[in-house]
């Protein structure tokens, strides 16, 4: 069992074995209400919902908007319970306030993990029914009639007997004074009528017109525009610099400098970009300054044959070795991942004596706000995070270190400042996705049907600093995430050896976290695991899937779907990859053909997938097309290389991401449930890197290990 | 210097050096947000905006040679019968999801259909492969193309 397949069990479970494992108490969303509930002009309920006596109902979200579309999908729940129309409402970033505002799975203030509805979806339900209620009550006793007469309806509450009607605005100091619930029964799936319906995303108009704010878009009186360089070397440090050739800019008001980078601040970003350029810094290289990718990748090779802790054991696999060898082993190795969000990282901070104010797009409100606290010495409750939307997350927003370095630069400026990151900046200091090295061990019994399954992972331990409750003994329990696979295979190993990248160099979570780092190896390996036994790798996969009956029937559904049964001409494959992570189950299918050149065209992606009851199929399907292409640029061209301990690439010229002509013909298949919700922002991209490399084996006859694919091999000889 | 800048029907004198990329004095000097910065280099798109009808990448345009053209934003895109199209073809399609390189695609989108009423998928891919989305909205963008063009 994964970590994430844990957040899978019932509510009541989840938080005794999360909540209360991550924080030392079970968490529960606040759903009391806040104290200025008893003020006229709003009602109040919760820290969710603001019912104004005229105009819209306020929903305060959560979790962050980056693409993900959690905030329809949150409005939805509050709306389906409150009895609203979501043409009624509008929404609201919720400040940094992780007491009234973290996700309960998570015990903090966190978007990320694909986390949200799983932890959201009962309670944003709940927070809908007690406002609900209350104006209910309140409703029915102003009229003298028994609450149970009375109904809600469009922000309305009606009693139909006597014809009467109330707006839900004309209630709010009748309802402030009623009792918050402490039962609230929510609507049986089959009286839905929001969730499941495919329904507009809230934030596309603004997205559409220019008019949506995102962190970069801050623009507080008398700000300043800051360009930064950061020492390009891992753990190194700025040596010297002179100010001149940057002040003599028009526009230029100051240069600053910190311990590792230096910031350029002007009237307008384009004068600070060229003032910086005008600079020239001498860095000190640091420990670090001739470390190359080869050494990088050296090191990790050893790190195979290092000292792993044992994570899971199942039967005897020693035994099992010794009796059915010799094994197949092969070994995977993943690349260095940048995120390259499109938004390249900025914040803007205005810090002063009695407080600061933070302009920023964020995953980690609480952590946002905690760091700018430390940087400027000043106590939490004077630090203001003001979140926007976030031009993509992908994970690299939930590391704060853009959020420090700029709080370093605005403590150093007089007023305002927005630092905000050249894009060469953003690709050469990322939380990158480190090397990730997998060596999987297998034995086959007399049938061709594997009796024994050991994978060994090599990589960071990210939990570790990111959130160590997600460690056991010493292992990352996220990059373990589904090593043991979803097969039934009788004896089962893996362990974990921690491989750091060198100090400086930030690693972090990317999308689809442990499950992207683990599926090469198992799906590619389960892939020649069949074909040694000669079976097809779609029945290979059914015979060792009796036992899960969800994860099958995604798989049934995308191999009809790609009619699987049909052959397909020489030089086209077609590759499986199966996950089950983020409590939800996606079968993946990719078509690809290959040339004599090598030159690879991915035709056709299809994705069945089991993500539990459906709040909008829409952002489902967007959602899996998201996580496609994210996982298919990383396939085909994700690789920084390091030279001098800085990386090499820096923009997307050398650092390519793929395009809309490259981009194959995607199709989602939704498996109906009416399972508790799984995750789905990241569900899409752990499987297209094996199911591709699959695909070209079965096209080419080449078995791919390591990513990204790399033309030159498949090349016909 | 100061250079006259005609963005969106509205006349802005602005007194930085000429070669300032565009993008920088429409987002910071005059306050339209909605052009974004991506790359600087003219390799994602999210800063497009139409100079004189053309659409052009502002992050590499100087300023001086966008002075005295009429400029068009996101923000008045809706104003002309194919943004307005394309605008509402990007929301009929739900294209949207992070949203930021989304300024960018619309004027590329607009720029394309306004020369070519009917893109084919190869016309499509040709104008708009020079627009990244990071969140992948790829499929839907065309289909948005496809939608707009329908629509005419």
């Amino acid at each position: 069992m994964s970590v994430h397949d844990k957040l899978t069990l019932p509510v009541s479970r989840r938080h005794f074995l999360i909540g209360a494992s991550l924080t030392g108490a079970g968490l529960v969303i606040g759903l009391q209400p806040s104290s200025s509930s008893a003020a006229a002009e709003a009602f109040e309920p919760n820290a969710f919902i603001r019912i104004p006596g005229e105009g819209k109902v306020v929903f305060v979200m959560p979790s962050v908007e980056m693409g993900q579309g959690i905030y329809t999908s949150v409005a939805m729940l509050l709306a389906e319970e409150l009895e609203v129309s979501l043409d009624q409402v509008e929404l609201e970033h919720a400040p940094a306030d992780p007491t009234r505002y973290a996700n309960p799975l998570l015990g903090d203030q966190i978007t990320g993990g694909s986390i949200a509805i799983r932890a959201v979806y009962e309670p944003m339900r709940k927070a809908g029914a007690a406002a609900r209620i209350m104006l209910v009550n309140a409703a029915a006793r102003g009229w003298g009639v028994a609450p149970e007469t009375c109904s809600a309806e469009a922000g309305h509450v009606v009693h139909a007997a006597s014809g009467r009607r109330a707006a839900y605005g004309s209630l709010i100091k009748a309802a402030a004074a009623e009792t918050v619930p402490q039962e609230m029964p929510l609507k049986p799936a089959s009286s839905f009528k929001l969730i499941g319906q495919s329904v507009r995303r809230l934030d596309s108009p603004e997205k559409v017109n220019g008019t949506a704010k995102f962190g970069i878009d801050a623009r507080p009186e008398g700000v300043s525009y800051a360009a930064i360089a950061i020492c390009p070397h891992f753990g190194g440090k700025l040596r010297a610099v002179e100010n001149g050739p940057a002040m003599a800019v028009k526009g230029v008001k100051q240069v600053v400098r910190i311990e590792d980078a230096v910031a350029v601040v002007a009237d307008n970003t384009g004068a600070a970009r060229k003032g910086l350029a005008a600079l020239s810094i001498e860095w000190e290289p640091g420990p670090n300054g001739t470390l190359s990718l080869v050494d990088l990748e050296k090191r990790a090779e050893e790190a195979i044959d290092g000292n792993a802790l044992p994570h899971i054991n199942e039967g005897e696999v020693a035994k099992a070795e010794a009796e059915h060898g010799p094994a197949l082993e092969f070994v995977y190795r993943l690349p260095i991942l940048t995120h390259s969000a499109m938004e390249p990282m900025n914040c803007t901070l205005h810090v002063r004596s009695d407080g600061c104010d933070v302009w920023v797009g964020t995953q980690v409100m609480g952590r946002a706000r905690q760091a700018v606290a430390d940087v400027t010495g000043l106590p939490l409750e004077k630090v203001i995070v003001h979140n926007h939307l976030l031009g993509g997350g992908f994970g690299r927003r939930l590391d704060v270190d853009g959020i420090i370095l700029a709080a370093k630069i605005a403590k150093q400026v007089d007023g305002p400042v927005k630092v905000t990151w050249s894009r060469e900046e953003d690709i050469r200091h990322d939380c990158y996705r480190y090397l990730n090295y997998s060596k999987v061990t297998a034995t086959l019994g007399a049938d061709g049907m594997p009796v024994s399954w050991r994978h060994r992972v090599i990589g960071p331990a990210v939990m570790a600093r990111w959130l160590p409750a997600f460690t056991r003994d010493g292992i990352d329990l996220d990059i373990m995430a589904g090593a043991e696979t979803p097969y039934a295979i009788p004896n089962k190993y893996t362990d974990f050896v921690r491989h750091e990248a060198p100090e400086g160099m930030l690693t972090g979570n990317w999308r689809g976290v442990g499950a992207t780092r683990n599926l090469p190896a198992i799906e590619g390996g389960i892939d020649e695991l069949a074909h040694a036994a000669g079976v097809d790798p779609l029945e290979y996969r059914r015979r060792l899937l009796q036992h899960k009956p969800r994860l099958l029937a995604a798989l049934d559904l995308a191999a009809e779907k790609a009619g699987w049964a049909t052959a397909l001409p020489p030089g086209k494959g077609r590759g499986i990859a199966l996950s089950e992570d983020f409590g939800s189950f996606a079968a993946m299918i990719s078509e690809t053909s290959v040339d004599d050149e090598g030159g690879l065209k991915t035709e056709r992606i299809i994705c069945a997938v089991d993500c539990g009851q459906v709040i909008n199929p829409d952002t489902v399907e967007a959602q899996i097309q998201s996580g496609i292409i994210y996982g298919l640029s990383a396939a085909l061209y994700g690789r920084i290389t390091v030279q001098n301990g800085a990386v090499v690439e820096g923009n997307f010229d050398d650092s390519p991401v793929l395009r809309i002509n490259e981009t194959p013909k995607i199709e989602v298949h939704i498996v109906p449930s009416s399972e508790a919700p799984g995750g789905i922002g990241e569900v899409g991209t752990p499987g297209v890197a094996p199911s591709l490399l699959n695909a070209i084996f079965m096209a080419t006859g080449k078995r791919l290990r390591s990513l990204p694919i790399d033309h030159n091999e498949l090349r016909r000889a | 210097m100061t250079y006259d800048l005609l963005v969106n029907g509205k006349k802005y004198v602005v007194d930085v050096d000429g070669d300032i990329p565009l993008l920088w004095v429409l987002r910071d000097t005059i306050g339209l947000t909605g052009t974004k910065f991506g790359c600087g280099i003219a390799m994602c798109g999210a800063c497009t905006v139409h100079v004189d009808g053309v659409p052009v990448r502002s992050c590499v345009m100087p300023v001086a040679d966008a002075a005295g053209k009429p400029i068009t934003t996101i923000e008045a895109i809706g104003e002309t019968a194919e943004g307005a199209r394309v605008q509402k073809a990007w929301l009929d399609i739900d294209v949207v999801q992070c949203g930021y390189c989304q300024s960018g695609q619309i004027m590329s989108a607009t720029a394309l259909l306004a020369a070519n009423p009917s893109p084919t998928d190869d016309d499509i891919d040709a104008v708009m492969a020079g627009n990244i989305c990071r969140c992948g909205t790829y499929p839907r963008i065309r289909a948005a193309i496809k939608l707009a063009a329908a629509g005419r």
